[in-house]
């Protein structure tokens, strides 16, 4: 073997290293989202909860149940004790009108939460840096649990601030 | 004074320990004139990459048949098969990949490499090229390490690709969970960078500790055929309990 002829193992040891990267290019595009990483190509809009129950960053951001964004970061507001939520919506999504709405849904019944956005009929539409005013914060399961247990039963609805006789002989 | 140390097992091992982290900075002094020898790291790339192709993608397919199987029945209890291929995934990338091609690296390369080398001293090749001036760690030692630290995350990224196909021959194919919704939840889930590569950062540390523990080992093996088949057997046993202890110190830093 002349010091240029090929060594047998070059081309077995070079298909490997293809191999495994394009394994790793695989998993990089098929398995994860890709709009995960490029954060780029979206606006940012704010919007301020009372409670986001247990909403994560990621989490995603749907209109009409079609994912359209995620949430990109979520703070405590000093002063207002708000949730400042920062929802990263996709380009391509430019027409959503600036009096939407925002609400934090769970998933199935016990699943992940995620940031629905009820369109408005402004005829302005969200810019970068836009705060939606109108939001409507977590459900609380263990709210519900409590309303439900001191109210006695699904028939006295949560809101009334008279309670029914009934409710009020048996709760006690 | 040495009989002494050799006699006190506890003493012996931090010892063992020391020695080897002498030999990893050996190791690291030596790479710059291993490369000179690309053609030896090329070889051992083919010897210890290559050559555990078939274990470690049969093994990866299995593994991800296995999990899909098992993930399903437990997810059915709350009625979330959904989240199959989520947690296929995410099993497979942050644990399962990193830590069983880790132990099947072990098993296949880390041996061979182990008594490769360890019969190389006991037939006194080491000796011979130390007497041609050809620095063993630099032309023996070094590619072979070099090596292994390359070809780790590689095999890992096969296994883990593998494994998600086998989970989704298993849970699409046979247990009838949606296309849609296993690919859909699983990119909506797994990160790139949070996943994904924190699996490579693990696979790096475990190609670097395990490779360190084989060539060690081999090196230091007593030249006679039961102490270089001793030998390779520790690196076995070594390797396996260093590759789980990292795992849990890794994980724990990363996450």
């Amino acid at each position: 073997m002349t010091m240029n002829s090929r060594p047998s193992y070059a081309i077995g040891t070079g298909l490997f290293i293809l191999l495994g990267f394009a394994a790793l290019a695989y998993l990089a595009t098929q398995t994860t989202s890709v709009a995960n990483v490029h954060q780029s190509h979206s606006y940012l809009v704010k919007a301020r909860f009372s409670n986001i129950g247990q909403l994560k960053e990621r989490a995603p951001v749907k209109i009409a149940g079609v994912r359209v964004g995620s949430v990109q970061s979520i703070q405590l507001e000093r002063g207002k004790m708000d949730a400042l939520v920062t929802l990263a919506i996709d380009d391509k999504y430019d027409d959503i009108p600036d009096d939407s709405g925002a609400a934090i849904f769970t998933s199935g019944l016990l699943g992940d939460q995620y940031v629905g956005l009820q369109p408005g009929g402004s005829p302005e539409n969200l810019k970068n840096g836009d705060e939606i005013v109108l939001t409507q914060s977590a459900m609380q399961l263990e709210d519900l649990i409590g309303k439900f247990l001191v109210n006695g039963g699904p028939k006295s609805s949560s809101s009334g601030s008279s309670t029914p006789p009934k409710s009020a002989s048996s709760g006690g | 004074m040495n009989t002494l140390v050799r006699r006190n097992w506890f003493l012996n091992g931090i010892a063992q320990v020391g020695e080897c982290g002498l030999f990893f900075l050996g190791i690291l002094v030596a790479l710059p004139k291993s490369l000179r020898y690309f053609r030896e790291i090329c070889r051992q790339v083919w010897f210890v990459g290559a050559m555990s192709l078939v274990i470690v993608m049969t093994c990866g397919l299995f593994v991800g048949m296995v999990l899909a199987l098992q993930l399903y029945y437990t997810l059915s209890i709350f009625g979330g098969t959904a989240a199959l291929g989520t947690v296929v995934a995410l099993s497979l990338f942050r644990e399962l990949g990193p830590v069983v091609t880790a132990l099947l690296f072990a098993g296949r390369a880390g041996t061979a490499v182990t008594a490769e080398i360890g019969l190389m001293r006991a037939t006194d090749q080491i000796d011979a090229m130390e007497m041609m001036a050809v620095d063993p760690i630099a032309y023996v030692v070094a590619p072979r390490y070099l090596a292994g630290v390359i070809a780790m995350p590689l095999l890992m990224c096969l296994f883990n690709a593998l494994g998600i196909l086998g989970g989704h021959l298993v849970g699409v194919t046979w247990l009838g969970v949606d296309n849609g919704t296993f690919w859909g939840n699983m990119t909506s889930t797994v990160d790139l960078w949070k996943d994904i590569i924190d699996g490579v950062w693990k696979s790096l540390a475990f190609g670097a500790v395990v490779t360190l523990i084989a060539v060690f080992q081999g090196y230091n093996a007593p030249p006679t055929s039961e102490g270089v088949a001793y030998s390779t057997t520790r690196t076995v046993v070594f390797s396996a309990i260093v590759i789980l202890a990292v795992d849990f110190v890794m994980t724990a830093f990363l996450t």
